[in-house]
């Protein structure tokens, strides 16, 4: 590029999509961090079996109600404004991510069908049926709780 | 487990979590589609690492404290299950099932075969 062409980049920056800014990668940076610990906390706490992984369960579940009911209520408000689209980022995406995890169960699952293949069945699809379900009754009770507005005055 | 492994562990979480959301970003851009690829990915790749690092852990080649800080941790925080169950209930919404299916059970199974073949990789090591 010329000169020109870099001095007017500078003046206009291109936006840069959420996933490439550094101030919101740190916000999920924060919250992956906290919700990561609260899961390791909760592993360290009830400690259990390979394959019969308590922690990990309760984890997914809970993590799952609260993400419905967190990103249903904040979509009930449009638009979305910049505070709020950083508290989605750290909460949502960050510590709900964090503190929820795909590849334990699966994992967990793996190793579990080595010795007790029900058990394997049963853990696995008893945490997917009830994921689904957590995030329903979340996503269900945001929309009780929360009306839709669109920012305009209701009447 | 000394606070510095658990520290290391939250790190990883943290790394793990912001890594996913570039990479979610990334895929999203260029697939162009209703489907959500990028966590499918993000959990497929991040079931086969986990196995396998607990496939070396199985065989000594990596000791707890480090199955830990990036099993536990980085994978942990990479993977995640909250995301998938509210993109799934949304599926379930919009009356997608073929969508639903693989969003639920499609992703379970592709995820414990991808953790089955890390952890005997991981065993054979």
């Amino acid at each position: 590029m010329t000169v020109v062409e870099h001095a007017r980049d500078t003046t206009h920056p291109i936006p840069r999509p959420a996933y490439a800014q550094p101030k919101l990668i740190a916000f999920v940076f924060l919250g992956g961090a906290l919700g990561a610990s609260a899961r390791l906390g909760l592993t360290l706490a009830m400690p259990s079996d390979a394959g019969d992984d308590w922690p990990v369960l309760i984890a997914n579940l809970v993590g799952a109600f609260l993400l419905g009911l967190l990103l249903t209520g904040l979509a009930s408000r449009k638009p979305e404004t910049p505070g709020r689209r950083d508290f989605r980022l750290f909460a949502g995406t960050g510590f709900m991510g964090g503190f929820t995890t795909y590849s334990s169960l699966a994992t967990n699952t793996a190793e579990l069908f080595e010795s007790d293949v029900l058990g394997a069945v049963l853990y696995s699809l008893g945490t997917l049926l009830g994921g689904i379900a957590a995030a329903a009754v979340g996503i269900w009770l945001a929309g009780l709780v929360w009306r839709p507005r669109d920012g305009k005055a209701a009447s | 487990m000394s606070i510095g492994i658990f520290l290391l562990a939250a790190l990883g979480g943290g790394l793990g979590a912001a890594l996913r959301f570039t990479t979610d970003g990334l895929v999203m851009r260029n697939v162009h589609s209703g489907y959500p690829w990028g966590t499918f990915v993000i959990n497929s790749t991040g079931s086969l690492l986990l196995g396998f690092l607990t496939g070396l852990s199985d065989s000594s080649v990596l000791d707890a404290d480090w199955l830990f800080v990036l099993g536990g941790g980085l994978m942990g925080g990479f993977t995640t299950f909250s995301t998938a169950m509210v993109d799934t209930v949304h599926m379930l919404q919009k009356r997608t099932f073929g969508r639903f299916f693989a969003n639920s059970l499609g992703m379970l199974v592709l995820t414990v075969v991808l953790a089955f073949v890390g952890l005997a990789i991981g065993r054979a090591l």
